[in-house]
């Protein structure tokens, strides 16, 4: 199939997924005494039209590619890291910890500052590399259970003001509370068009471009998707899936790290206000997660599925304020976000079935 | 299933006095490939009959009729002088037909007499089964802990439970495929005293289907030996000996390429010729096409050396027991044998894709650590694999890339690959070895069998390699691929190139190598030089019989 056939056909499949999406979503809002109307306006007026918004979203873009890059990159392994939403949360405590223990001001902190979320995200990821490589315990399991760990040992030192939580003239009458980041040490966020948005966008998208380069012309990505694919061939051919995947996992990791270094000093409209609180990471782990299962882990798609995903996220504000009751919004959100998941799905099934046929009819 | 109660209810009008199964001109195609081909077969109660053959000789099929997994294109059975069509195996199991598998299809996680329970209608009676196996067990000294997690079981063990299986519906037609192949000398014996004794005393029909020689000779009472879907030959057994048989199963009917091979003659069209050969063979003149790696000075020193080399299974199986094997420089040494005797361990180890137990392999003089990732590659150990898919290849990667695998680096600056070198590389390989493909960025995938074939043929020897191993190299490939694969291995040994080829095609080795071994149980149990090795010694080695 050549390649404007291909893009027609991913055209007509996210239509059509989408329309019915907002047809059952109508049929829902009316049918529980909404209008579905100003619930569709909403989204679009709350992600992008509405003064201010599409820089909010390309806020909430930034963390979920970063996310969704490194979800990409344990997947060429052949690895399933579905812990980002615990990674990305040690990698925002790192970071907290750094910012108020370690660091001083000024900007080169910042810098700093990001490159401590990284490494907590694969101090993170690598214990789950560690289980793997060590004892075989499967990635998709230890990955998982690490973030209920993550967000009980980031609870405790929110616990403790030796390690992150805020003195008592800082927090005032709050619990489980950092101290908030100093003006001078937070990412900037440079005006645009009346929009405002971290500079870590950005960042966020020279890295998608550096991960595709690496994946697609590098021999360490080469080795990488090789052993993804056919790790016994990798074998033989000098790949050792030990150092290449546990590698992966924690660059998996670091990615997701990086985006809660970037939340928490980045700021945006639900990022903790430069603080780490409990609860702080706010699923954007787990929505990098489906990016990059939009994106069918390649990087480069990935920079277009984080902004349909924030722009969910960031219309989603906005819904909540059409007077739909706040469960039903959460169904219509949910029903787009599977809307948004179905085509790759279809296809990537269609593929490898075609594949199949094709290597049985010819073996 | 009306089959199946005909069956039930005919078996009662049956005569006694009929064989308990009838088979009569047989015969199944599977597209252009004749697996049995007019089969008779008669099988008497109270006696073991073996069927003997080589891999792909038709037994499997034949058997597969017998239980139902195969309907036949033409032939009728008659199962207790009953004429019978068996649609699946429930109407087999209905007709008192039950099979042991060759491979076992037991639940590890589940005790023995769950997995006897298994497939058992209505309410499961843990007591009742326990008592049930235990008074088999008992009877046919098939002695076993019905309470033993399965999982945790020997091979042999594990075998007692399917024959328990098969037993506890009493059948009356017993059908063992290649029942040793998993199993040591003394659990071998043990089975075969157990056959007997199924059949001398309850006068079941027993079927034993082996390519093993000495136990068909040890444990039946007649013979028949499959050859390319026909029976070439059946006799009592107190009639064969091991040398005949092996004749029989391997090369009375030997094929024209076969012929070939065996006498030397190059071009077979030259009929004219042939008479001359043969005569020029008999005479003991040296044919000058019969030896041709030997004129391209092979050296003393040898490049691969594999010392004194084990390797264990899960569960301890000896994969491979103690072998050793040396390869210079410019010759071809065949590895013969029945599959499943460790050939695939061999190549495995030397792809480092197992660990030793024992042993070590040294490539020009330095060992090289097994199972350690690309190790025995950089070597200089090239590898054509037993099975391309599984370690040869990645099939979602494309042509250039897979050309690549090996050795990215040739592309490569400072770890960057260059893109334009690397479609140029591939280009010229593609070219060069004939690769049929849209071109350097198509999908492996879409290539046939042979191209594919012919992409891994064509980055191991761009490798420019010490040892080439050739594990069943022209496997599923047509006749023109056959020939171009021959005449790469000829010529990459004549280049200098050591090539190990690993082959149950008899034929292909008798025509390649300069020298001989032959695997059984993952031992070398003989060693061949050109000259002295026929189909006959062949087949008695890989029987299992002291040659």
């Amino acid at each position: 199939m050549n390649r404007g056939a291909r893009l027609a056909e991913w055209v007509a499949l996210y239509a059509l997924s989408v329309v019915v999406a907002i047809a059952l979503s109508s049929v829902i809002v009316e049918a529980t005494g909404g209008d579905w109307w100003p619930v569709v306006e909403a989204l679009v007026d709350g992600s992008i039209l509405a003064s201010g918004r599409w820089g909010e979203t390309l806020g909430v873009a930034a963390p979920l590619l970063l996310v969704a890059l490194g979800t990409v990159i344990s997947a060429k392994a052949g690895l399933i890291n579905i812990g980002q939403e615990g990674q990305l949360l040690v990698g925002a405590a790192f970071a907290v910890y750094f910012s108020f223990r370690i660091g001083g001001p000024g900007p080169l902190n910042v810098v700093v500052l990001l490159l401590f979320g990284a490494l907590g995200g694969a101090v993170w990821a690598s214990l789950a590399g560690l289980l793997r490589y060590w004892r075989g315990v499967p990635e998709v399991l230890s990955t998982l259970l690490l973030v209920f760990v993550a967000i009980q040992a980031v609870g405790y030192g929110l616990k403790w003001q030796w390690l992150l939580l805020a003195d008592e003239a800082s927090r005032g009458n709050r619990n489980l509370v950092s101290e908030q980041l100093a003006k001078d040490n937070r990412i900037p966020r440079p005006d645009i068009f009346g929009n405002e948005f971290p500079i870590t966008v950005y960042v966020a998208l020279a890295l998608a471009l550096a991960v595709a380069y690496v994946l697609a012309r590098t021999v360490w990505g080469f080795r990488l998707r090789m052993l993804g694919h056919n790790p016994r061939a990798a074998q033989r051919s000098g790949v050792s899936s030990t150092t290449y995947g546990a590698t992966a996992l924690a660059i998996g990791g670091a990615f997701a790290g990086l985006a809660g270094a970037a939340m928490f000093a980045g700021g945006g409209f639900s990022f903790g206000n430069y603080r780490l609180v409990p609860g702080f990471s706010d699923n954007i782990g787990w929505t990098g997660l489906l990016v990059a299962l939009m994106a069918r882990e390649r990087a480069l798609p990935a920079v277009v599925a984080a902004f349909v995903f924030a722009m969910l996220r960031t219309g989603a504000g906005f819904v909540n304020s059409t007077g739909v009751e706040s469960r039903i919004t959460d169904v219509v959100q949910g029903l787009l976000v599977l809307a948004l998941l179905v085509p790759p799905a279809v296809i990537f099934l269609r593929d490898r079935r075609r594949a199949r046929a094709a290597a049985t009819e010819r073996v | 299933m009306t089959d199946a109660t005909t069956g039930m209810t005919g078996a009662g009008g049956s005569d006694p006095s009929a064989p308990a199964v009838q088979l009569t001109g047989i015969t199944k195609r599977f597209g252009g490939i004749v697996a049995c081909d007019q089969v008779d077969l008669t099988l008497h109660r109270g006696r073991v009959h073996g069927i003997l053959g080589e891999n792909g000789a038709g037994k499997s099929t034949l058997m597969k009729v017998l239980i139902g997994l195969v309907l036949p294109d033409a032939g009728s059975i008659l199962i207790d002088g009953q004429p019978q069509t068996i649609h699946d195996p429930l109407a087999a199991a209905a007709l008192g037909i039950g099979m042991v598998h060759q491979h076992f299809s037991l639940v590890d996680q589940l005790s023995v007499w769950e997995n006897v329970a298994l497939g058992e209608a209505g309410k499961l009676d843990s007591s009742g089964v326990r008592r049930r196996v235990a008074a088999i067990s008992e009877q046919y000294g098939l002695d076993i802990d019905p309470d033993a997690r399965v999982g945790t079981l020997t091979a042999g063990l594990r075998q007692r439970v399917e024959i328990i299986k098969c037993l506890r519906r009493d059948p009356h037609i017993l059908v063992f495929d290649e029942p040793t192949s998993v199993l040591t000398p003394e659990e071998s014996e043990q089975l075969f005293s157990t056959l007997r004794e199924v059949v001398a005393a309850e006068g079941r029909a027993v079927v034993l289907v082996s390519h093993k020689l000495d136990e068909v000779l040890h444990a039946t009472d007649e013979i028949t030996i499959m050859r390319q879907g026909r029976v070439v030959d059946h006799r009592p057994t107190q009639e064969a000996d091991a040398r005949s048989l092996a004749r029989a199963m391997v090369g009375r009917e030997v094929s024209l390429r076969s012929e070939r091979a065996a006498f030397g003659i190059a071009d077979v069209e030259e009929t004219a010729d042939i008479e001359e050969a043969v005569i020029v063979e008999e005479t003991g003149d040296a044919d000058p096409e019969r030896q041709p790696p030997a004129d391209t000075a092979i050296s003393d020193e040898p490049v691969l050396r594999i010392e004194g080399v084990s390797v264990r299974g899960r569960g301890g199986a000896r994969l491979l027991d103690d072998i050793s094997l040396d390869l210079r420089a410019g010759e071809i040494v065949g590895v013969a044998g029945v599959e499943g005797n460790g050939q695939r361990t061999l190549g495995d180890l030397l792809s480092s894709l197992v660990p030793l137990d024992a042993g070590r392999v040294v490539v020009n003089n330095a060992s090289v650590p097994a199972n350690s990732p690309g190790a025995m590659a950089k070597a200089g150990v090239a590898v054509i694999p037993e099975d391309r898919h599984d370690s040869g290849v990645v099939l979602d990667m494309t042509v250039a890339e897979n050309l690549l695998m090996v050795d990215p680096h040739r592309v490569a600056r400072h770890g960057v690959m260059d893109k334009g070198k690397a479609t140029e590389m591939a280009q010229e390989m593609i070219e060069e070895f004939d690769i049929g493909c849209s071109g350097p960025d198509a999908p492996l995938w879409s290539l046939s069998g042979g191209n594919q074939q012919r992409v891994v043929l064509a980055r191991e020897l761009a490798a420019e390699p010490d040892v080439l191993v050739a594990a069943q190299p022209t496997r599923g490939l047509d006749v023109g691929a056959i020939e171009y694969m021959t005449d790469r291995l000829r010529q990459t040994a004549a280049d200098g190139v050591a090539v190990l080829l690993i082959s149950s095609e008899l034929e292909e080795i008798l025509e390649l190598a300069d020298r001989i071994v032959v695997m059984s149980r993952g031992r070398i149990v003989g060693e061949l030089t050109h000259e002295s090795a026929n189909l006959e010694t062949l087949g008695l080695l890989m029987g299992g019989s002291e040659g």
